[in-house]
């Protein structure tokens, strides 16, 4: 399978890479990591005019500490998540996804902005940058701005990203000491995306959850936060009552594709069953 | 419709030797290592960057060569499984391996698991089984079931190591 034609851009400025993206309009396509990308290129279900290569972009790579946040470059690879003992220590949530994403190949090139920003629901990324309350940096034409990640979020590869818009960085807030955290993903076979998946970071006191947020992956059109959940265990020692309340919260906002991974009353089950999973395993490891 | 595109000088050290070449931006790095390199050891699978037969090592990592244009792979340093022997001609650890512990049957995933298997052991010297196994897990075999594979890893890295291979038990 050959791509159709384009033409190669690899400016080495973000300015230059914005200016080329806003000139060449909707024919142009950024290329991050290229594993979602040159895919669909390959299978012609994408075919940009323009290719705009991020990779000799200065400054568009690393993880920083920014006061309470954690800063994660765009081009940033999931194998450099994974190596890094920041996000091991500060948001060890993310390296635990990351080592469900893809597999090792996948992995050295694929990048945590292509991975947000693609708007793909199988992608399991947005849906933990729901869970953790981050923003995305958006540098365009007409400037900077932030946007949450909640908000980023329209439909199917659809997302606010604005004509000329480029996604440059992730800023995660840093989760406070003891908090526990699991990602729970059903998947067919190692690499795949999930069948359905949940995100949940919460705090623990006195037995009792004092705070949760809960993040659904594939199981709609765009990653979800399954806020009612996370409410039903509020104030509860997830004991199994609570812990079915939550999944049947949750089940009600997923609105899955019946797909290859199965039909849509299977993965929403099998999504209740990832929520009870992912509460239990986080409360587990909580302090 | 994008009229064809103007082809682009690219030059890159594949197995040691400087090597360039015009390709048109669209060109797959898999297409230029087979095609104008004629180093075909290199396979082309499934062309969905899943079945890892395409594996690569660039820069120091292993990449599925079908998933990146040849433009991108400008300036790097590649190895291929025609660069994995030693240098006098002898099978490396890893081909003896291979051989040693029949880790291959009709050999078309054979390549791509020993260029990802080299990586894997230059960031993992000493990996448990479980570690091999989810190491290699961007690269599909449909004959061995991988018992054979994940054997000829482990008397690799052994050989390598200077240790004594423990073959595990059936």
């Amino acid at each position: 399978m050959i791509p159709g034609h384009f033409t190669y851009h690899r400016p080495a400025s973000m300015a230059d890479a914005i200016k080329l993206l806003s000139d060449l309009g909707e024919e142009a396509r950024p290329l991050a990591g290229g594993h979602s990308l040159i895919p669909m290129m390959k299978l012609r279900l994408a075919t940009p005019e323009h290719l705009i290569d991020l990779h000799a972009v200065e400054g568009l790579k690393g993880i920083r500490q920014e006061g309470d946040n954690i800063v994660i470059g765009a081009m940033t690879t999931q194998h450099e998540l994974l190596a890094s003992d920041v996000i091991a220590s500060s948001l060890p949530i993310l390296r635990e996804t990351a080592l469900l994403i893809a597999d090792p190949q996948v992995r050295y090139r694929g990048t945590i902005g292509g991975n947000v920003a693609n708007g793909d629901p199988g992608n399991d990324m947005p849906a933990l940058m729901m869970t953790l309350g981050a923003t995305y940096r958006l540098e365009g034409p007409d400037g900077v701005r932030e946007e949450a990640a909640g908000d980023f979020y329209q439909g199917a590869y659809f997302t606010s990203l604005e004509p000329g818009e480029i996604l440059t960085a992730v800023s995660v807030p840093a989760q406070p000491p003891g908090h526990g955290y699991a990602y729970e993903k059903l998947k067919r076979k190692i690499g795949d995306y999930a069948t359905a998946a949940a995100a949940v970071v919460l705090t623990m006191s006195g037995g009792k959850v004092a705070t949760c947020s809960i993040g659904l992956t594939n199981l709609s059109e765009t990653p979800l936060l399954a806020e009612d959940a996370a409410r039903a265990v509020i104030g509860t020692v997830l004991d199994d009552a609570s812990l079915k309340r939550a999944a049947e919260a949750a089940i009600t906002i997923m609105s899955p594709a019946g797909d290859g991974r199965g039909p849509v009353e299977y993965r929403k089950h099998v999504g209740g069953i990832m929520v009870e999973r992912a509460l239990k395993r986080a409360a587990a490891r909580a302090a | 419709m994008a009229t064809q595109a103007k082809k682009t000088q690219v030059s890159m050290k594949v197995n040691g030797v400087e090597v360039d070449g015009l390709v048109e931006p669209r060109t797959l790095l898999v297409h230029f290592i087979r095609e104008n390199l004629q180093l075909t050891g290199t396979h082309i699978g499934c062309e969905t960057t899943h079945c890892g037969a395409c594996t690569v090592d660039i820069d120091g990592l292993s990449v599925k060569s079908c998933t990146m244009f040849a433009v991108q792979a400008d300036g790097s340093e590649i190895t291929t499984i025609e660069g994995i022997a030693n240098a006098d001609g002898t099978l490396s650890a890893l081909q003896e391996g291979f051989r040693q512990m029949h880790g291959l049957q009709c050999g078309f995933c054979t390549p791509g698991m020993i260029t990802r298997a080299h990586r894997l052991l230059q960031e993992n010297p000493d990996p448990t089984e479980e570690e091999i196994r989810f190491g290699i897990a961007g690269n599909l075999c449909r004959c061995t079931g991988y018992q054979n594979i994940v054997r000829a890893i482990q008397y690799a890295a052994a050989k390598i190591n200077g240790t004594e291979f423990q073959e595990a038990a059936e």
